[in-house]
C-alpha cells in the first residue's frame, strides 16, 4: 500500500481521464471513509496489455471535483463515494443517492440529511420529460414475478419510452460497512450471498483476495474444481435466461424445457458440494470438497444428457420466425455506447466489445486453458441471447474436458493471516461479467476497506439506455436479456 | 411448428413423481442434523467453537436453532453432521430449536377453516426483501415442469389482491419494510405468511446487521418457516404439502 504514491487530486483525476482516453477502463473507484481525510482509490484496467493500475489521492475537503461529464463510466462510482463517504462531487450531472442509506461516517452526508432521520428509498428527483402527451409510468419496488425489488420510472410518449430511470437500494444489507475491520467469521457466507446467484463468482474473488493477502498458492486441483464450479454457475444461469427470454416473447416450449434444464445444472453443482448454488464449496486456500472418479463420471453423464436436451431446446428459438422477429432489433445498444458506459459481460460482448476476464486477466485454471470469447455486433436482445448460448456451449466443452483430466494432488492448503498495509485486487468473470473485489488492509491485516463491484454496477445504465425509443411493452424482454442483479448492486 | 412437436416428444414427460415416491437428494446435501454429532457439539461448545450466527447455544441445556443455521459445509461449532433429510419446515418458530434426543417436529396442517378455503387453491404473492436471489430462484423452480407446483393448486400470482398469502425471502432490509407491510395489507384476509430461507426466518448471514430486521416475524406474523440457505425446493414443497395436509 505504501508503494502506491498519494498524488494530489488534480493529478489523480487527470490520470484517470487520460487513461480513459487511451482505452483504459475504471474497474473500481472508491473512498476509504474517514472523519477528516478521505482517501480515494481508483483501479483501472487496460485490456490490450492485460495491465491493471492503481492510483490514489487524499482529500480533507468535503467537496471533490466530478469527472462524470468527461468520463461517463465514473458517474455511478462518484455517486457511490458521495453516499458512503459524505463527499460532494461538484458539477456532477446526476448527483443522487445510489442505495439510500446513511453515510459510513456519522455527521458527513453529501446531501445534508440529518443522521437521526430515516432515509426513504426511491425518494429523489427523477429525470422528467415535460409535454402534453408525455406520461410517466412507475413500476416497483415489488414486481409481478418472483424477483428482487427495484424501482423503474419510464417517461413515455404513448407506447414509446423516451427515458427510463432506475432507482435501486431496496436490497441494501450494509455488506461493505460491515466488512470494515474484517475478515470476520461470517465473511465467507456474506460473500457467497452478496449476489446469491453468483455464489462461486463472488466467492472465488474473495478467496483470491485472501490468498493474495496471505501470500499462498492454491493447488492446481483446486483451481480446476473452482473452474468447473464457475462454469456450472454460468451454465445454470444462462440456461435459465434463455428459457426466460423465450417465455417473455411467449414461446413456451423453450421456456419450459430450459426451466427444467437449469435445475439439471444446479443439481450438478449440488454434486460438488450439496448446495445447488455452490454454497460451501469454496474456501480461501482451495475448495472444501473434492471430486472422486465416481463423481466425475456421474457429472459427465449428466452433462451429456443436459447438453443434448439444451441444444434441442435452444435450436428451436433460431428456427422460429415469430421468436426471431421479437428478438432482432429490440433494445439495441451501439458499440460506442457500450464502451462509453463501460459495460461488461455478455451485454458488452453482444455489442462487439471483446471483454472477458477469463481471457484478458486470466485467473485460476483460465491461465492454463483458454476459453474462446464469443462476441456479436448488433447489441440487441437477439445478440445477448445468442451470446448466452455460445458461452454455454463453450462452458460445457470446458467442463467436459476438465472432468477428464483432473490434476492429482490436494485440493486445499492452509491459509495464512492477511498481510498488513496491503492492497489486493481480484478479478473474476461471473456469468454476468466482471466481478472486482479490492481489499485494503491496516497494520494488523484487517480490512480498512473491502470494495465489491458486481457486474450489474456497470450494466444497469446499459439497460436504461437500451430502452430509449423502445415500446414500453418490450421492457420485460429487454430486462431479461440483461438479467442484472439487484442485491449485487445494492450490497 | 413440427420442430416444436418433435422436441416436445424428445424432451419427454419430466414432472417428478414426488410425493408419491421419495426424492433422491444429492449425496452431499445438508439437511436435518445428526443427533449424535449435535450432542457432541453441545458438550464441547466453547468460545472458540462459537457459531458466528449463534445457531448453537446453551439455551435450554443446549440446542441448535435451524432458523439461524446456514448448514455450513464446515460447521464452525464442532462440525455438526447433517443428514440428507430435507424435511425441515415447521409452523412454529420454537419448533426449529433442535435438542439432542428431542422429538422431530414437522409443519402442522392449517386449521380446517383455512384448509377449506385454501385446500385446493392457494395463491401467493412473493416479496423479496433483501434476498440474494438464491431463495427466489429456488422458489421459482417449483413452478417449472419438473416440480409443477400447479398440480397441488399452489401458484404465485402477480398481485397481492389475487393472493391468499405472502411469501417472503430475505432478512427484510430497512428499505423494504414499508413495501413489505403495504403488500401484506393489500392481501385480503384470511391470509397466511411464509418465511422462506434463513434470512427471512432470522436474518441469515446478515443477522444483527444494523441495515436489516432479523427476519419477517419481527414485522408480521409468520405461519410457515422454511429453513435453509437457500432451502432446497424439496424442503419448500414438503412444508407446503404439510400445511395443506397433503402429506403427513
Amino acid at each position: 500500500m505504501t508503494d502506491i504514491t498519494v498524488v494530489d487530486s488534480s493529478r489523480f483525476l487527470q490520470s484517470i481521464l487520460d487513461a480513459a482516453d487511451r482505452g483504459w477502463r475504471i474497474v473500481s473507484y472508491f473512498g476509504i471513509p474517514a472523519q477528516t481525510v478521505v482517501q480515494l482509490i481508483c483501479v483501472l484496467a487496460n485490456k490490450a496489455e492485460g495491465q491493471l493500475a492503481v492510483t490514489r489521492t487524499e482529500t480533507r475537503d468535503d467537496h471533490f471535483p466530478s469527472i462524470s461529464s468527461l468520463c461517463t463510466q465514473a458517474q455511478l462510482f462518484e455517486r457511490e463515494i458521495a453516499e458512503q463517504c459524505g463527499l460532494v462531487f461538484d458539477d456532477h450531472p446526476w448527483f443522487k443517492p445510489v442505495r439510500f442509506h446513511h453515510s459510513f461516517v456519522p455527521e458527513r452526508d453529501a446531501w445534508n440529511r440529518p443522521a437521526d432521520e430515516p432515509i426513504r428509498a426511491g425518494v429523489m428527483n427523477y429525470f422528467q420529460v415535460a409535454g402534453d402527451e408525455v406520461h410517466e409510468v412507475a413500476v416497483g419496488p415489488v414486481h409481478a414475478g418472483i424477483i428482487e425489488p427495484g424501482h423503474f420510472r419510464f417517461q413515455c410518449h404513448g407506447e414509446e419510452v423516451f427515458h427510463l430511470e432506475i432507482s435501486l437500494g431496496y436490497q441494501h444489507r450494509g455488506i461493505e460497512s460491515d466488512l470494515i475491520g474484517g475478515p470476520h467469521k461470517r465473511t465467507l457466507q456474506v460473500m457467497e450471498t452478496a449476489a446469491g446467484d453468483t455464489t462461486i463468482g463472488h466467492g472465488q474473488a474473495y478467496c483470491m483476495v485472501m490468498e493474495a493477502l496471505g501470500g499462498i498458492k492454491v493447488p492446481p486441483r483446486a483451481e480446476v474444481l473452482r473452474g468447473i464450479a464457475l462454469e456450472l454457475e454460468r451454465l445454470a444461469n444462462h440456461t435459465g435466461d434463455l428459457g426466460a427470454i423465450a417465455g417473455d416473447v411467449g414461446y413456451l416450449p423453450t421456456s419450459s424445457f430450459c426451466g427444467r434444464l437449469r435445475g439439471e445444472f444446479l443439481n450438478m453443482t449440488a454434486v460438488l458440494c450439496g448446495s445447488r448454488f455452490g454454497r460451501g464449496f469454496l474456501t480461501p486456500g482451495g475448495t472444501i470438497f473434492d471430486l472422486t472418479h465416481g463423481h466425475c463420471d456421474d457429472l459427465r453423464k449428466r452433462l451429456t444428457e443436459a447438453r443434448r436436451d439444451l441444444t434441442n431446446a435452444v435450436e428451436l428459438l433460431w428456427n422460429t420466425p415469430s421468436v426471431m422477429g421479437r428478438l432482432e432489433g429490440t433494445g439495441q445498444l451501439t458499440h460506442e455506447l457500450g464502451l462509453e458506459l463501460g459495460l461488461v459481460g455478455p451485454a458488452a460482448r453482444a455489442c462487439g466489445i471483446k471483454r472477458d476476464v477469463r481471457q484478458d486477466y486470466p485467473f485460476g485454471i483460465f491461465r492454463m486453458t483458454h476459453l474462446p470469447v464469443a462476441t456479436s455486433f448488433h447489441g440487441d436482445v437477439c445478440a445477448r441471447t445468442m451470446i448466452r448460448w455460445q458461452e454455454a456451449q463453450k462452458s460445457m466443452d470446458f467442463i467436459e474436458e476438465q472432468l477428464r483430466q483432473l490434476p492429482g494432488g490436494g485440493h486445499r492448503v492452509e491459509t495464512l493471516p492477511c498481510a498488513g498495509r496491503h492492497l489486493a485486487v481480484a478479478l473474476t468473470e461471473g456469468w454476468r461479467g466482471e466481478i472486482c473485489h479490492v481489499a485494503v488492509t491496516d497494520e494488523a491485516g484487517q480490512f480498512d476497506r473491502y470494495k465489491i463491484v458486481d457486474p450489474s454496477f456497470h450494466n444497469w445504465q446499459g439497460l436504461a439506455m437500451a430502452l430509449r425509443g423502445q415500446q414500453i411493452s418490450d421492457f420485460p424482454l429487454c430486462n431479461k436479456s440483461f438479467n442484472l442483479s439487484y442485491c449485487g448492486f445494492d450490497l | 411448428m413440427i420442430r416444436a412437436i418433435v422436441s416436445r416428444i424428445m424432451q419427454g414427460h419430466r414432472t417428478m413423481p414426488y410425493p408419491a415416491s421419495p426424492l433422491q437428494m444429492p449425496e452431499r446435501f445438508r439437511g436435518y442434523p445428526a443427533a449424535a454429532s449435535l450432542a457432541r457439539a453441545i458438550e464441547h461448545l466453547s468460545d472458540s467453537t462459537r457459531c458466528p450466527y449463534d445457531a448453537i447455544t446453551m439455551t435450554d441445556g443446549g440446542c441448535l436453532d435451524l432458523g439461524k443455521c446456514l448448514f455450513c459445509a464446515e460447521c464452525p461449532a464442532g462440525n455438526i453432521e447433517f443428514t440428507s433429510d430435507h424435511r425441515l419446515a415447521v409452523t412454529q418458530r420454537d419448533h426449529l430449536l433442535v435438542k439432542p434426543g428431542s422429538d422431530r417436529k414437522h409443519a402442522q396442517p392449517l386449521s380446517s377453516d383455512l384448509r377449506r378455503i385454501f385446500g385446493r387453491s392457494l395463491k401467493f404473492r412473493e416479496v423479496s426483501a433483501g434476498g440474494c436471489n438464491a431463495c427466489e430462484a429456488d422458489t421459482n423452480v417449483l413452478t417449472t415442469i419438473g416440480w409443477d407446483l400447479g398440480r397441488f393448486g399452489i401458484q404465485f400470482v402477480a398481485s397481492p389482491r389475487h393472493a391468499d398469502g405472502l411469501w417472503v425471502t430475505g432478512p427484510v432490509t430497512e428499505n423494504m419494510v414499508k413495501a413489505l407491510i403495504t403488500t401484506y395489507e393489500a392481501i385480503p384476509t384470511p391470509k397466511i405468511v411464509v418465511a422462506s430461507g434463513a434470512c427471512a426466518i432470522n436474518g441469515g448471514p446478515y443477522i444483527d446487521s444494523p441495515r436489516v430486521s432479523n427476519g419477517v416475524d419481527s414485522i408480521i406474523p409468520v405461519d410457515l418457516y422454511i429453513p435453509g440457505c437457500p432451502p432446497h425446493p424439496a424442503t419448500i414443497l414438503d412444508g407446503l404439502l404439510r400445511i395443506l395436509d397433503k402429506i403427513r
